[in-house]
């Protein structure tokens, strides 16, 4: 189905929540220099539920996933996380940002801290848990993301998938509603894109709502429930990765699939 | 199928190893013409001036200006009879030095290694040789002793003790102020430089201590609560009163009724804060602030009226700012101007990447504007100026004045130095810590500064050396430091024209803390950089 | 965008929580502040002045100045009733003489030091290394009265002056109050006038900032433009005002006591002859460019084009040889000496002082600058046939200034800065004289406010000259 065919945004799959999580409507921004990056972009992420957006460089994939924990800002159309709406309220921003968690391409890692400390540094100071739960729940989820034995090395002494998997861990750490992958895998030797990929599906069985910008097809064919096309701005398609992959309906869509393919 | 090369491989003898002090010369001095040339000319010359040198050193120069007026050239005319404060000022630095030294090698496996040692036996060697009485250098000996001593517990202390760091910093905070008190003694109630600074460094510390140890949640929040009609009460009845008071008293309105409407709008005012800001969590930030704020002015109270009403006398003599002088002042002049600067040039550098026009704006003029003037021009206009911007009969000590213009000039600079570290964090970390849900100051607090602060630690401590070099300038200016008594000294008929030796002396002195600060400021960036590695 | 936020928040404390107020709230409050402070010392300030009975302006510059000054180009004498503004220029041509020779001094120590510390001598390296180790560490202060007291003052009375002379001529005498050598004898206008030129020059760059602003638009949006372009425009206006009397101006004119750059050169048979040898030297260079374009483009061998910079090259020598009325200081029959290229001692010591603190500090630029560039280009040079000594020039050291020139532009404002120090040994330099200027006439706001914009003044031209150095050198990338 297309944008301009879809009169609501699809419904969800039986099996996942019907409380929609993110609810992008018609969002548009434009850069300082003029140039229009986010064209009308309306989106929907129910609860439990795995989105993959694919697209072009350049497009506003990105882009769009940084409006939702509002690290960009948006100009037109409205974003509501959890029903909270993105504006200029100071105590909103906070609330959203705290229910958003990010995984960044390029990790960002606090390299003068521990791993450990890396970890806990976000709830102890934003959640204002005390230092010993904070580092309780945190081994918890180094233990989940398969480095538990490294919590107290420091990043720079770490691979870059096991880096990528304390990201996930610090993001984790701080149990946010929804989270947000910015092509964690681009910057890793394909060695490494495994490990990471594991992570990031075990993540998904165990219910966490996902919004994964990737070219891993093979990730997007077996852990998404619904796969997004952008380009130039615009959401061209949108689908379950089978009838993406297999069947893709737009021209945009069948180039975009001809070159990854 | 392998092919076996039918001629035998032809074996040479290995070639001699050239070792020995003949082949390292041929090696690094006379490798070509032009380089032996040019060793044989250097080696000429050289030798010709070190020998000139030495024979000056030993024979022609006339040392009695530094034999004959060391103390004065160290402390200048602190009284004798108060020397023991000095002393035990340098015993209190020193202990810190030796435990901060510790904590920061806690692990290195083994303390003292060769340079340390090195330096130690050079300092002690030194201080044999200066020309100090007998019981003096026991006292220096001792007190570097004392050094090496708190070095090893600090090690150990570092080792057993996580947060050991911040007590340090805590104590350093605190031994300013407690220098500044052996110093100068009983003045209290009397100079503006005690009064002022010893307070608020006190204060500084009480507020701190109360808004910490205080976080009991329903406190604090009724604490926010008064804070804020506090507040609105403060605001309403005199900053209002005072914008209203020509309009409304002209008006015909009178005094007496206006006194009590404003006193009912400030409370109002007050009412309308609190309901505004009316979750737990503004609340009890502001109990916070308010907290630490009682704490500020109680110091102020305490420690300004108190000893007044009681007629209370401390029992050290007072040793007026006039006093102070050579070494002593020097250092007094450069730590003053260090610890002041450091915060002013961290905070000009945020304002001036600031994304608000105004704050940026300030930054910008106030940088370019003290970085295109000469600090000589800064000292002295303060020394003449400072007075004419303040009312009438306050004329602030000269040793504060030095201090402002010091801080002033180096925070330009340094502010510059702190920028280029900022600019040097990836954008990316600020990205993080905000989709983690840090606000801004806690991202610039605790991720950007620490990383900007390493990275621009080299430019930092030339920045630092550099304000230590400067207060020479302040000898020209009128105060009595190590140049400026050096000076005096030369003038006064005995030690006429001796220039050669007390400037090589004093020179020896600036060049020992200089090569100092900066061999000290490699090793913590190695000890910052093994830490991460 | 429709506020459906979940929960309903009247418009106060909405805009209590609103991000942008905060914003706009906070700068107001600075203001605020920063208005309060400036207007309670302000008020305080006049107040003072109006006790002292002294207000604020600038006519005292046409007072007749009281005091003597020493050296100085401008002719400026007590028994002229000479004012203080010629007190303050004659401090600025002071200062100026200071810092441009120290400027080139202390850059080819600076150089000479930093690339010997690469030597593979290992005395050499270690000497260089010693003296940026050692006099980096020494206050400029104290090294500056060193030299002035403990060398210079030091030297032998007039009576038992050291001369270096051979072939009957003097080539060097030297006494404890000053120091002559052979040298060009023009007169004093012509050296104020090169230092003028200069001036003027420095200026040149900042109009051709400002020019290529506007034309680049380089301004933001609004009216942060709008004063930006304005700005600009008044930077032009301001800078061709002030070039036209750096080089016109005939010490006729009122409050102006020197002669123009161009007036001077002009009407001064050395001077016409410098003008010569400024043409010679461009044309050297543009012949050089055209010669290497030749080689590179056409496959020429530029032999013809050597031949005739090579004439360039040596009529430019007779000149300087013969035009510029080279003297040697004589004795005359009391003893005392006269004549040829004078330095004072306060002079040469602020000189001396000046070269080797800033030339240790270049030094360790140079270096930097020199270890920054990557083992590898050394390897690239060396592989394809360059020399040692083409690979540094060509290939090394060009890439090699990307990386000094900015810490350069720093250590040069901060030798304008230094040259202020010159004041602990007497020399009559700007800060000096309007020290002495302040305690005379007791204004000491009007005489701040002149000396803080002559020093920013010279400290934006360094700037921004040296920024665009900074732009020609830096990599074309991507």
């Amino acid at each position: 189905m297309t944008q301009s065919e879809m009169a609501a945004p699809m419904t969800p799959r039986n099996d996942v929540g019907s409380e929609a999580v993110i609810v992008a409507k018609d969002v548009n921004k434009w850069y300082d220099n003029g140039f229009h990056v986010l064209k009308g972009v309306s989106m929907n992420v129910y609860k439990g539920e795995v989105v993959v957006v694919m697209g072009p460089s350049g497009t506003g994939k990105t882009t769009i996933n940084s409006t939702y924990n509002e690290l960009e800002p948006y100009q037109e159309g409205s974003i509501e996380i959890d029903g909270v709406l993105i504006a200029n309220d100071i105590k909103d921003i906070e609330v959203v940002r705290r229910e958003v968690g990010m995984v960044f391409q390029q990790f960002n890692l606090f390299p003068h801290l521990t791993v450990l400390q890396n970890v806990t540094l976000a709830p102890i100071w934003v959640r204002r848990w005390p230092k010993a739960k904070a580092e309780e729940i945190a081994m918890r989820l180094l233990d989940r993301v398969g480095i538990a034995e490294q919590a107290y090395k420091f990043p720079g002494q770490m691979s870059g998938g096991q880096q990528q998997r304390v990201a996930i861990a610090r993001s984790l750490a701080m149990q946010p509603k929804v989270m947000l992958f910015d092509e964690p895998t681009s910057a890793l030797d394909p060695e490494m894109v495994r490990e990471v990929l594991d992570v990031m599906r075990n993540l998904a069985k165990d219910g966490m709502t996902m919004v994964c910008v990737t070219h891993e097809v093979g990730f997007a064919r077996e852990v998404a429930d619904r796969v997004v096309l952008m380009d130039g701005g615009v959401l061209v398609e949108e689908n379950t990765p089978d009838a993406f992959f297999n069947n893709p309906k737009e021209e945009r869509s069948k180039a975009f699939l001809s070159q990854i393919l | 199928m392998t092919t076996v090369s039918s001629r035998p491989v032809e074996r040479s003898a290995p070639s001699v190893q050239k070792t020995g002090p003949l082949a390292w010369s041929q090696k690094h001095l006379f490798n070509s013409v032009f380089n032996s040339v040019l060793t044989v000319v250097l080696v000429g010359v050289i030798g010709y001036a070190l020998f000139n040198l030495f024979t000056w050193a030993l024979t022609k120069a006339k040392w009695a200006v530094v034999t004959g007026t060391f103390s004065t050239m160290m402390s200048g005319l602190y009284p004798s009879g108060s020397y023991w404060r000095l002393w035990f000022i340098l015993g209190m630095v020193l202990t810190l030095s030796g435990l901060s030294w510790g904590i920061l090698a806690r692990n290195q496996k083994k303390l003292f290694t060769t340079p340390p040692l090195v330096g130690i036996g050079l300092a002690a060697l030194l201080l044999v040789l200066l020309p100090m009485t007998r019981p003096y250098l026991l006292y220096s000996l001792g007190l570097l002793a004392l050094l090496a001593i708190s070095a090893v517990v600090g090690q150990a202390l570092g080792r057993k003790v996580p947060s050991a760091g911040t007590y340090i910093s805590g104590g350093w905070f605190v031994s300013y102020f407690v220098m500044l008190y052996l110093l100068g003694g009983n003045t209290f109630t009397d100079s503006m430089l005690y009064t002022v600074v010893a307070q608020i460094g006190l204060g500084i510390l009480a507020g701190w201590l109360l808004s910490t140890l205080i976080t009991a949640a329903t406190v604090t929040t009724w604490l926010g609560r008064l804070g804020l009609l506090a507040l609105g009460y403060v605001v309403g009845y005199y900053v209002l009163g005072n914008v209203l008071y020509a309009p409304l008293v002209g008006l015909g309105l009178s005094y007496s009724i206006f006194l009590i409407l404003m006193q009912i709008v400030g409370v109002l005012l007050g009412v309308l804060l609190i309901w505004v800001f009316s979750d737990a969590q503004t609340l009890q930030t502001i109990g916070r602030v308010a907290l630490f704020l009682a704490g500020f002015v109680g110091v102020f109270a305490l420690m300004g009226w108190l000893p007044k009403q009681l007629g209370l006398e401390f029992g050290l003599e007072t040793v007026r700012t006039n006093n102070w002088g050579g070494l002593l002042l020097t250092l007094f002049l450069a730590i003053s101007g260090i610890s002041l600067c450091f915060p002013a040039g961290v905070l000009l550098a945020l304002g001036r990447r600031s994304k608000l026009p105004l704050i940026r704006t300030f930054s910008v003029a106030y940088i370019e504007l003290v970085r295109g003037v000469p600090l000589i021009a800064i000292l002295f206009m303060g020394q003449v100026l400072i007075p004419l911007f303040l009312p009438e009969g306050m004329r602030p000590d000269s040793v504060v004045r030095a201090i402002v213009g010091l801080t002033i000039f180096s925070s330009a600079y340094l502010a510059e130095n702190v920028r280029a570290g900022l600019q040097a964090v990836p954008q990316g970390q600020a990205e993080a810590a905000q989709s983690l849900g840090l606000n801004k100051p806690l991202t610039t607090s605790l991720i950007v500064l620490p990383q900007a602060l390493k990275t621009a630690i080299p430019a930092i401590v030339g920045q630092f050396i550099s304000l230590f070099q400067d207060t020479t300038l302040l000898g020209i200016v009128g105060l009595s430091e190590l140049l400026g008594i050096t000076q005096d000294l030369l003038a006064s008929p005995k030690y006429l024209g001796t220039y050669a030796p007390a400037f090589v002396f004093i020179g020896a002195i600036y060049w020992v803390f200089c090569y100092g600060m900066s061999f000290g400021s490699r090793r913590i960036e190695e000890a910052l950089n093994t830490d991460l590695r | 965008m429709a506020k459906h936020s979940t929960k309903p928040i009247s418009g106060l404390r909405a805009l209590f929580r609103d991000e942008r107020f905060w914003q706009v709230a906070f700068q107001v409050i600075v203001a605020a502040v920063v208005f309060a402070v400036f207007s309670y010392l302000f008020g305080n300030l006049t107040r003072n002045l109006a006790r002292r009975g002294t207000e604020f302006g600038f006519a005292f510059l046409k007072n007749p100045a009281g005091f003597d000054i020493g050296e100085n180009m401008l002719g400026y004498s007590t028994a002229n009733q000479d004012s203080y503004a010629k007190v303050i220029q004659a401090g600025v041509i002071n200062s100026l003489r200071l810092i441009f020779v120290s400027v080139i001094t202390a850059t080819i120590v600076g150089i000479a030091a930093g690339v010997a510390s690469f030597s593979d001598n290992w005395l050499v390296h270690k000497i260089s290394r010693l003296y940026v180790g050692l006099i980096r560490n020494v206050p400029l202060l104290i090294q500056l009265i060193f030299w002035y007291s403990a060398v210079f003052l030091a030297a032998p009375q007039e009576a038992n002056q050291f001369v270096l002379s051979a072939f009957n001529t003097n080539f060097l005498i030297f006494n404890n109050k000053s120091f002559r050598a052979i040298g060009p004898g023009l007169p004093g206008e012509i050296w104020v006038g090169l230092m003028l030129l200069g001036l003027a020059a420095l200026l040149f760059g900042l109009l051709l900032n400002s020019i290529n602003k506007l034309r680049q638009g380089r301004y933001a949006a609004g009216i942060a433009g709008v004063i930006g372009r304005l700005g600009s425009v008044a930077v032009i206006v301001a800078v061709v005002v002030a070039d036209y009397f750096l080089l016109f101006s005939n010490s006729a004119t009122d409050n102006l006591f020197f002669k123009g750059a161009a007036i001077a050169l002009f009407t001064n048979p050395e001077g016409l002859w410098i003008v010569g040898l400024i043409a010679l030297a461009i044309a050297y260079f543009v012949i050089g460019n055209v010669r290497t374009k030749a080689i590179v483009e056409q496959g020429q061998d530029g032999k013809a084009l050597l031949g005739v910079m090579g004439a360039i090259a040596l009529v430019g020598f007779l000149v300087f040889i013969l035009a510029f009325n080279w003297n040697a200081p004589v004795i005359g029959e009391t003893g005392r000496a006269s004549g040829g290229l004078t330095m004072s001692i306060r002079y040469l010591a602020a000189v001396t002082a000046l070269t080797f603190y800033t030339g240790a500090f270049i030094a360790e630029i140079v270096r930097a600058g020199i270890q920054s560039v990557s083992r590898g280009q050394w390897e690239a040079a060396r592989s394809v046939g360059l020399s040692n000594g083409k690979a540094m020039r060509l290939v090394v050291f060009p890439q090699s200034l990307r990386v000094i020139i900015p810490p350069l532009n720093s250590e040069f404002a901060n030798l304008a800065k230094n040259s202020s120090l010159a004041f602990a040994v007497g020399y009559p330099e700007l800060y000096n004289l309007a020290n002495t200027s302040l305690n005379q006439t007791g204004k000491p706001i009007e005489v701040f406010l002149v000396v803080m914009a002559v020093y920013l003044t010279l400290n934006l031209l360094i700037s921004l000259n040296m920024n665009q150095l900074n732009q020609a050198v830096q990599f074309k990338e991507r």
